[in-house]
């Protein structure tokens, strides 16, 4: 839903096109520019609340926000640093940090490149032609947001686990899946699917199909016409669901917890860290790989931003 | 390759290789195993599905996730309306980080948001002290998963009310202005109305997040059975005990839930494109 808002606000008639459920993005903000270019009239304007009014509302916002989000975030730091810089580094450096660290990488660029050719291919399908149940198609590719982490990694349990329906087969080949780095990749490409998808649909739909066809009946190859005519235009769109993606796939907890086993220095993920080493109450180090993840959810948030001002300023030329 | 001929009025290529490649990577990754979920309860009788489902513990999980969610998700859309109406209508310093600061729940992974509530919100943690001081046990108390939930929540409502808010007509209220209408009755009368869609959609969107969230809650909730544990936890603790039927049965009361609720929430968006005059 947040997702899709907001990188369609500019187009009314896209802005509903489908309903979605997407209950994990994070939504890019608003065209902000374009209501901070409106003249501020505030004062013999009908349009707002008297003076004191607007300060309660105002300071409720501020407080709230200040309080249930920015605080929880300066704990992560404070907690992180709060024996010092050098055993900040010194719970890093260990080797369990260092593993959980590499597995994590190691499950994102998986799932992100596995979510980005699904995305880029399910997007052209959807985006480029028209067929009935579209919207149920889309649906369907939106569910992995709406189901709870938990049951997201329950059932490949039940898919792989020793009681599930491939297991006895896979045991019977030695595969390991469950509790092993497949299993881990496969429920992180699940909690991470709609993301490259969602991103690209309502920004190819929106740029039709008149180039490409042009590129086509010019004699281009239906590869061509995507590297060298759709490619570009989409580019920044791309960028935007692989950023999404990528930061829920370092993150996910839930659905990974349930298919890891939880092994130590081998099906530990970096959230799966946090939570092992703050129930052995070891703060400094849990909140020292909390502290990374956050930088990477800031990082990712100054990213989105950028890339959404991108993406208006590509719309503009469009006529808007 | 030709377009089948289902891709009418396209003359591009390549509609049947990836709507065939779509179908089948969605199936292998989503459709398949979310039908083992399915195909699992079918194991059970109706009766020993029943059973499961009513047990005591389960009731009681269910009751908290559902009770607690939906009490969340309306602070959150309180507090959601007053947040987007300051970030939209008004002008203060800081206003364009604050609007990115309504993103960090969504960004932030699920566990470090757990642990660092947890830290916040512990009798001896920077709000947890002066809390308990008044008496007030936040941390593993039912109490610690609500503020979790409206923690996780409060982007859903913010994010979805926001558009809406700014492409309102600035004409409808100053209309309303002009032909006497008050500022609280142009706001509750005339504004709010249109934004109803939207506030419930996100509404809903804050509810469902809730229902299924784990990572958050589980760290500040006490994961007491009856009094603190959440149906998500639930399924965990069965699973690790191999009791594959309760664990299975209670996702299923789970998902079935979020998809009415996905049902729902279709259903308003489509309310709300009949109510905006087309453009």
């Amino acid at each position: 839903m947040s997702m899709q808002t907001g990188l369609v606000t500019s187009t009314p008639q896209l802005r509903t096109y489908a309903p979605t459920t997407d209950v994990s993005v994070a939504a890019p903000a608003p065209r902000l520019e374009i209501v901070r270019a409106e003249p501020v009239t505030a004062r013999r304007d009908p349009r707002t609340e008297p003076g004191p009014i607007r300060l309660v509302i105002i300071a409720l916002a501020i407080t709230f926000l200040s309080v249930f989000v920015v605080l929880p975030l300066v704990v992560v730091f404070a907690s992180a640093f709060s024996k010092g810089v050098v055993a900040y580094f010194a719970a890093l450096a260990e080797p369990e940090a260092l593993a959980a660290i590499k597995l994590t990488l190691l499950v994102a660029a998986i799932s992100v490149t596995v979510n980005l050719v699904f995305g880029v291919i399910a997007a052209w399908a959807i985006s480029k032609f028209e067929f009935t149940g579209k919207t149920f198609l889309i649906t369907l590719i939106d569910l992995p947001f709406s189901v709870s982490p938990v049951i997201s990694g329950l059932v490949f349990v039940l898919l792989f686990g020793a009681q599930g329906y491939f297991g006895p087969w896979l045991q019977a080949h030695n595969v390991h899946i469950l509790f092993a780095v497949p299993g881990i990749a496969l429920a992180t490409i699940f909690v991470t699917f709609p993301f490259v998808a969602r991103a690209l649909i309502p920004l190819m739909q929106e740029q039709g199909t008149q180039e490409e066809e042009a590129a086509i009946s010019l004699g281009a190859s239906g590869l061509q016409t995507f590297f060298r005519v759709t490619l570009p235009n989409i580019k920044w769109g791309l960028l935007y669901g692989v950023l999404l993606c990528n930061a829920r796939a370092m993150g996910e907890f839930g659905a990974v917890s349930v298919v890891s086993g939880h092994i130590r220095g081998e099906t530990n993920t970096m959230p799966l860290l946090v939570e092992i080493l703050y129930n052995e109450y070891q703060f400094v180090a849990s909140f020292a790989i909390a502290s990374l993840l956050a930088m990477l959810a800031l990082i990712t948030l100054v990213a989105k931003t950028i890339l959404e001002r991108r993406l208006d300023e590509a719309e503009v030329p469009d006529g808007d | 390759m030709v377009s089948t001929a289902v891709a009418r009025r396209s003359t591009l290529p390549g509609f049947g290789l990836t709507m065939g490649l779509t179908l089948t990577w969605l199936s292998v990754i989503i459709l398949i195993p979310l039908a083992a979920l399915f195909l699992k309860t079918f194991e059970l009788s109706l009766d020993q599905f029943w059973g499961i489902v009513t047990s005591r513990r389960t009731l009681n999980a269910l009751k908290i996730s559902f009770g607690l969610s939906f009490a969340a998700a309306c602070v959150n859309l309180v507090m959601g309306t007053i947040i987007v109406w300051a970030l939209v209508r008004y002008r203060f310093p800081g206003r364009r980080l604050f609007d990115a600061i309504v993103d960090i729940p969504f960004a932030l992974p699920t566990a470090v948001a757990g642990v660092a509530l947890t830290q916040l919100f512990a009798q001896k943690g920077w709000l947890g002290a002066p809390l308990a001081e008044l008496g007030i046990k936040v941390a593993f108390t039912p109490i610690g998963i609500f503020i979790a939930m409206i923690f996780i929540g409060i982007p859903f409502v913010v994010r979805t009310v926001q558009p809406v808010l700014i492409d309102l007509d600035p004409e409808i209220e100053e209309a309303a202005a002009s032909l006497g209408a008050n500022r609280w009755h142009t706001v509750f009368r005339v504004i709010l109305p249109s934004l109803i869609p939207a506030l419930l959609t996100g509404f809903a969107l804050a509810f469902a997040r809730a229902i299924g969230e784990y990572g958050s809650v589980i760290f500040i909730a006490g994961n007491l059975p009856n009094v603190s544990e959440i149906a998500p936890l639930l399924i965990v603790i069965r699973l690790s005990e191999f009791r594959y039927a309760d664990a299975t049965a209670i996702a299923v009361v789970m998902l079935v839930a979020s998809f009415l609720i996905i049902f729902l929430i279709n259903r308003l968006q489509r309310w709300a494109q009949a109510r905006i005059p087309v453009h």
